[in-house]
């Protein structure tokens, strides 16, 4: 109350000092948002120059100087000689399988969990949402152990099977919300229309969730496509790691050419940007949703 | 339609798939995990029943000691990184044009793996050609350190990364929940005179903790588990002074094959991360959630 009266004593007759002061104030507040935006971005920006470089270029001139002759055959040594389209293509056929497996499994589950009667169904979601808060790490030693007692170490099988079973918590808990939310008339008419469970959530209620299933789709593509401790563990041949071990492997043997170590970098986070680029809004939502992971 | 929809066959086939890989892959290997800490193991030959010794061995072992103070420290630098990432976020909620750029840019980082991350910043510090120490030789410092090869450089060296990596991260679960705040409070105050400190002190704050709380929860947790970038920047190293909890029980397991002793550090783990969940969750629950009115 105080303060209240002081401030409506400044407000009075300095009214055009006030509106200078709010000018400034803003001024300072954009200064500090773009001061951290040039510090988020400004790695990158440099590790895309070097990428463009050689090492002489790398190491003469000053870091942010553009590349003056960009030496795109940086990114086409690396992608053959270095194994990357292998590792490549195994990212991509990795992350897409786990993804759609995860996304169509964690649907099922919701379904039956939010829209189905059946005892036992809290403490199945329980289940589910309580493996959210276990350590990855935690499980490694004995996952190693039984996927090597059935074969399925080296093998990308190892690889789905970890990632779509991690990932199901936080796709499960994104869709909870939408599930409930969603009305019960349409399912009503289909039932009365004789319609069967199946053929509701596969024609009817799956294609509603088309928009949130989007989202949780590209949460589960970041995460798998970024996954390293799980390849790193499980996969030791060449032809089955995928891009982040590849990529840790292949610096491993070349330290020392900075153009090329850049242009692997690049090739690894290209997929994820571009998406980005066309996608921000979603997954910006998306990872406010999933922010339980962490 | 109740009928229809408590068909026991169509539950069973929705969700059973699920539940057995959850447990394959989550449950029974947590429980495996305690199991195998009971054993001397070397992951090849046959267990050895030891009882309690690795779980004792492990009060007494300096190095996992160290690694979890370690652990300890990004913790709590984590936690205080979360007043800065606050601060942003309290800014860009003010109403800025932009703020949707901004907070998209500030997410990139978020987006890329470990891997990437940590040879980026590998050549961020490098000690002849990295970006920092040609900056620190061109304002005159004649022989900046080599950052990941001192013991007492290497953790804060290392927490950098990790606070550039997840700003966009917390910033835009802070800017989410500032953005619920009913523009009306804020009215009002301005109405009674308060000026922006005094808003964000008093009333944006307070609404907010809720959420404020439940990231401190994750970036805790986040910060024990924390592996991917401290094992690809220095290996736990120079001499252990980057060793944290979960590279700590790499090393034991896959390194030096002792998957016994791996697995009692793997099993400690786990438990303090679901303690400190459940004593942090607790401390919440006790407090009444404010409304907005």
């Amino acid at each position: 109350m105080i303060s209240g009266t002081a401030g409506q004593l400044q407000n009075g007759p300095a009214s055009s000092g006030a509106a200078l002061g709010r000018k400034l104030g803003y001024g300072l507040l954009y200064i500090i948002l773009i001061l951290v935006a040039v510090l988020q971005v400004l790695p990158l920006v440099w590790l895309l120059f070097f990428s463009l470089k050689n090492n002489q270029e790398v190491f003469n001139l000053p870091p942010f100087s553009l590349p003056m002759d960009p030496k795109w055959a940086n990114y086409s040594k690396v992608w053959s000689a270095g194994n990357i389209n292998v590792y490549f293509l195994n990212s991509v056929w990795v992350t897409v399988l786990a993804t759609a497996l995860t996304v169509i499994l964690a649907s099922l589950v919701t379904y039956a969990v939010t829209r189905m009667k059946w005892k036992g169904s809290s403490f199945v979601l329980g289940l589910f949402m309580v493996a959210m808060m276990i350590p990855v790490h935690s499980t490694l030693i004995p996952l190693f152990s039984v996927y090597n007692k059935i074969g399925l170490t080296d093998h990308p099988l190892s690889l789905i099977f970890s990632y779509v079973a991690f990932n199901m918590p936080i796709t499960i808990m994104i869709l909870l919300g939408f599930y409930y939310a969603l009305p019960r008339e349409v399912e009503e008419a289909a039932v009365i229309d004789g319609c069967s469970v199946n053929r509701m959530f596969a024609q009817i209620v799956f294609p509603m969730t088309s928009s949130v299933l989007a989202t949780t789709a590209i949460i589960n593509m970041i995460y798998n496509w970024n996954e390293f401790i799980f390849v790193n563990t499980f996969i030791s041949s060449d032809i089955y790691k995928t891009l982040t071990v590849g990529v840790q492997n292949f610096i491993g043997q070349y330290t020392t050419d900075w153009g090329a170590i850049g242009a692997t970098l690049m090739i690894s986070i290209l997929p994820i940007l571009i998406t980005f680029l066309f996608l921000s809004d979603k997954i910006v939502e998306g990872i406010a949703a999933g922010s339980v992971k962490g | 339609m109740d009928k229809v929809l408590s068909n026991k066959k169509v539950i069973a086939l929705y969700v059973l798939p699920s539940l057995l890989l959850i447990l394959g892959v989550v449950y029974i290997p947590i429980i495996l995990t305690g199991f195998y800490g009971l054993n001397k193991w070397n992951g090849i030959s046959a267990m050895e029943f030891i009882g309690m010794e690795n779980y004792l061995a492990l009060a007494k072992d300096d190095a996992f000691w160290s690694s979890a103070w370690h652990s300890l420290l990004l913790a709590l630098f984590s936690t205080l990184s979360l007043v800065i990432y606050l601060a942003v976020a309290m800014v860009l909620a003010t109403r800025i044009k932009g703020a949707n750029l901004f907070r998209k840019i500030y997410l990139i980082p978020m987006l890329l793996s470990s891997v990437a991350i940590a040879q980026l910043w590998l050549k961020i510090y490098h000690p002849t050609n990295g970006i920092v120490n040609s900056f620190l030789e061109s304002i005159g410092f004649a022989n900046p350190p080599a950052w990941l090869a001192e013991t007492s450089l290497v953790l804060p060296a290392l927490f950098i990364p990790i606070l550039w990596q997840y700003a966009g991260f917390y910033i835009l679960i802070y800017y989410a929940a500032l953005k619920n705040i009913p523009a009306s409070l804020e009215e009002a105050a301005k109405i009674d005179g308060a000026n922006a400190l005094q808003i964000a002190w008093k009333i944006k704050l307070p609404l907010a903790m809720e959420v404020i709380k439940v990231t401190i929860v994750l970036a805790v947790v986040g910060s024990l588990k924390y592996f991917d970038l401290i094992y690809v920047m220095t290996d736990g190293g120079p001499n252990g002074a980057s060793e944290v909890m979960a590279s700590y029980m790499y090393r034991v397991a896959f390194r030096a094959h002792d998957f016994g002793y791996g697995s009692a550090i793997g099993f400690f783990l786990l438990i303090i991360c679901l303690v400190i969940t459940w004593v942090i969750r607790k401390l919440t629950a006790t407090k009444d959630t404010i409304q907005y009115s």
